[in-house]
C-alpha cells in the first residue's frame, strides 16, 4: 500500500517536472531568441542584441497597442461589474420562477465556443460599423466577462448575511444608501477578486478580439498572432520580441493579482 | 451560512435588467442573427444551401473529424492526468504555491504566446531536440511543429492546467470526513478512491471536461501556427474564419458557426448523461 502511494507521488512529480520544464523552456527560448543574433544552433546564443526591439518599435505602434490593450481591459472590467453586480445581487438574494433558466442563460456564453457566437457578433459589428474601432473590441469582449463575473460574485454576496441590510433598512436607510454604505463595503473582497480575475482574462483574450480588431483597435495579443502568422514577412526574433513585451505585461498583471486571489480561482469555479 | 431567499420585489427585478439586456443584445441576438444568416443565401432568400455545401465539400466536412481528432484525445488526456494529480494535492503538498503558479502561467499567457514559443523551443534546432539528441533518443531532430503533435501539445499545455486547477478547487472541497469514515470501515485507499471519492468527483470532472473541450474545440491559433492549417490540421473554427474573412461569405461562415455549436452541445449532452449515470446526488452530504 505504501508502494502504491509512492508510485502516486512519483507520477505526480514526473508530470509536474515535465510540465514546468516545458513551460520554462518555451518562455526562456522566447526571451533569449528576442535578444539573440544568428542563434541557429547550440545551447545559447553567441551574440546578444537589442535590435529586434528597435525593429518592433518601428514595425508596430507599441504605445498604441498597449493603450488599446489596457483601455479595453479596464473599460470591460468596469462595465461588466456594473452589469454583473446588480444581477448577482438579485440572483443571490431572491427566488423566483424561471431563476434557473435565467441563470443558465447567463452562463451559456461560457459553454458555447467563442467562434460560434463570436462570428455572428463580429458580422454585426461590421454591419453597424463598430469593427476596427476600440468600442467594437470592448463590446465583443464583454460577452465572456459578464457571465464569469456573475459566477464569481454570487457566492460572495450569498455569504454576506441579510441581517445588516435589514438593520440598515429598519434604521431608515434608502435602497441606494444600503447598496453604497452596507453592501458594497461588505462585498469588497468579491468585487476585488472578480475585477482582478477579469482583468487578467481580458488582457489575454484572443479569439473575439481577433475577429473585430484591426489597425488602431488591435490589442497586443492580436498583433502578436498576426506577426506569428505572417512568419515569412519579418525576422522570427522580432516576433519573439513582441511576445516578450506581451509576456511581461501579462506576468505583471498575474503577479499583482496573485497577491489577492489564488490560482484555483482563475479558472471557472466548479460549485 | 446561506441567507434565506426572499420573494422578489420590483426593485430586485430591476437589478436584473442590465444583465438581461446584455445577454439579449450581445449573445442571443447575434446567435439568432447567425442562425438567420446561415439559413439564407447572400441575396437574403431562405436556403439550406450553406449547410448542404458544407457537408458536400470534402475539404470543409472533414474539419469536423480533424477538430474532434485533436480536441477529444487531448481533453481526455488532460483530464485523466489532472484527476489523480489534483487528488494527490488535495490536502496540500510542499511547494504547492509554486506549482500552482507554474500551472496558471500558460493559462494567463494564452494560446498565442505558447504556440509562438513552441515554434522555437520544439523546432528542429530548439532545446527540446538538442536534449533528445544529446540523450541519444533519436539521431535526427523529432518533428514537433507543423504537424498533429505540435497542435496537440499546444492545446494540451493549455488544457491541462485549466483542468487541474478546476479539479483541485473541486476536490479539496469534498468533505474529508467521508474519506476517514470509509477507511475506518475497512476500505483500502484504492477502494476509498473508486467507491467514495470518485463518484463525488464526477460532477467536477464532467464540468472540467466540458469547459476544456469547448476551449480545445474552438481554438485555432494553435492549429494555424503549429499545424498545417491548409491541410491535415485545418480545424473547423479556422474554416469558419476563412469563409467569413477571406472569402467574405458570411452566410457560409454562419452555417459553420451553427454546426460548431451543435457539435459542442452534443458532446456536452453526452458528458452530462455520463454524469447523471455515474452520480446520483451522492454528495448532498459530500460537499463540505
Amino acid at each position: 500500500m505504501s508502494g502504491k502511494s509512492k508510485l502516486g507521488k512519483a507520477l505526480f512529480l514526473i508530470v509536474i517536472v515535465v510540465y514546468v520544464a516545458i513551460v520554462l523552456g518555451i518562455l526562456l527560448t522566447v526571451i533569449l531568441n528576442s535578444v539573440s543574433k544568428g542563434w541557429y544552433s547550440g545551447l545559447l546564443p553567441k551574440t546578444l542584441t537589442t535590435e529586434w526591439y528597435s525593429y518592433v518599435a518601428q514595425d508596430h505602434d507599441v504605445p498604441q497597442l498597449l493603450y488599446v490593450t489596457f483601455v479595453v481591459a479596464i473599460v470591460d472590467v468596469v462595465v461588466s461589474l456594473l452589469i454583473a453586480f446588480p444581477a448577482s445581487y438579485a440572483l443571490a438574494r431572491t427566488d423566483f420562477k424561471g431563476k434557473g433558466v435565467l441563470l443558465s442563460l447567463f452562463l451559456l456564453p461560457m459553454i458555447v465556443p467563442p467562434m460560434a457566437y463570436g462570428l455572428p457578433l463580429a458580422m454585426l459589428c461590421y454591419k453597424f460599423r463598430l469593427a476596427g474601432k476600440i468600442i467594437g473590441t470592448i463590446i465583443v469582449n464583454l460577452v465572456p466577462i459578464v457571465p464569469f463575473m456573475i459566477l464569481v460574485l454570487m457566492p460572495f454576496i450569498e455569504q454576506v448575511g441579510t441581517n445588516l441590510e435589514s438593520a440598515a433598512k429598519m434604521l431608515g436607510a434608502k435602497r441606494g444608501t444600503i447598496f453604497r454604505r452596507v453592501l458594497i463595503p461588505l462585498t469588497r473582497p468579491g468585487i476585488l477578486t472578480a475585477g482582478i480575475l477579469s482583468l487578467v482574462k481580458s488582457i489575454s483574450m484572443f479569439d473575439l478580439t481577433y475577429l473585430v480588431a484591426g489597425g488602431k483597435s488591435q490589442t497586443i495579443v492580436v498583433a502578436l498572432y498576426a506577426d506569428a502568422y505572417a512568419a515569412g514577412a519579418r525576422p522570427p526574433q522580432s516576433v519573439d520580441a513582441l511576445a516578450v513585451i506581451y509576456f511581461f505585461i501579462a506576468m505583471a498583471c498575474l503577479l499583482i493579482s496573485l497577491r489577492f486571489v489564488s490560482p484555483t480561482q482563475m479558472v471557472f469555479k466548479v460549485k | 451560512m446561506r441567507a434565506a431567499l426572499t420573494r422578489p420585489k420590483a426593485g430586485a427585478m430591476a437589478l436584473l435588467v442590465p444583465a438581461v439586456v446584455f445577454i439579449l443584445l450581445l449573445f442571443l441576438y447575434p446567435f439568432g442573427y447567425g442562425l438567420y444568416m446561415s439559413l439564407t443565401d447572400p441575396g437574403g432568400a431562405f436556403s439550406l444551401g450553406n449547410y448542404t455545401r458544407f457537408f458536400q465539400d470534402a475539404r470543409d466536412f472533414r474539419t469536423i473529424g480533424v477538430t474532434l481528432g485533436i480536441s477529444v484525445p487531448v481533453t481526455l488526456i488532460a483530464v485523466a492526468l489532472a484527476v489523480p494529480l489534483a487528488y494527490h494535492m488535495r490536502r496540500g503538498v510542499p511547494g504547492e504555491r509554486l506549482i500552482s503558479f507554474f500551472l496558471i502561467v500558460p493559462v494567463t499567457l494564452g494560446t498565442v504566446l505558447i504556440s509562438e514559443g513552441m515554434l522555437t523551443f520544439m523546432g528542429p534546432n530548439g532545446w527540446l531536440n538538442q536534449l533528445i539528441m544529446a540523450l541519444g533518443l533519436s539521431k535526427t531532430p523529432v518533428r514537433f511543429t507543423h504537424n498533429y503533435a505540435g497542435v496537440a501539445i499546444s492545446v494540451g499545455l493549455q488544457g491541462f492546467p485549466y483542468a487541474f486547477l478546476m479539479l483541485l478547487g473541486y476536490i479539496s472541497g469534498i468533505n474529508p470526513d467521508l474519506e476517514k469514515a470509509s477507511q475506518m470501515l475497512g476500505a483500502n485507499k484504492w477502494q476509498t478512491f473508486w467507491k467514495v471519492l470518485f463518484p463525488l468527483m464526477v460532477p467536477g470532472i464532467a464540468i472540467a471536461f466540458c469547459l476544456n473541450f469547448v476551449m480545445a474545440f474552438s481554438v485555432f491559433p494553435s492549429a494555424v501556427l503549429l499545424g498545417q492549417p491548409s491541410g491535415p490540421q485545418r480545424v473547423i473554427a479556422y474554416a469558419a474564419y476563412q469563409w467569413a474573412f477571406e472569402k467574405f461569405n458570411f452566410n457560409a461562415a454562419a452555417a459553420i458557426s451553427m454546426i460548431m455549436a451543435v457539435i459542442e452541445l452534443v458532446v456536452i449532452a453526452f458528458i452530462l448523461a455520463w454524469r447523471s449515470k455515474m452520480y446520483k446526488g451522492a454528495s448532498i452530504v459530500g460537499k463540505g
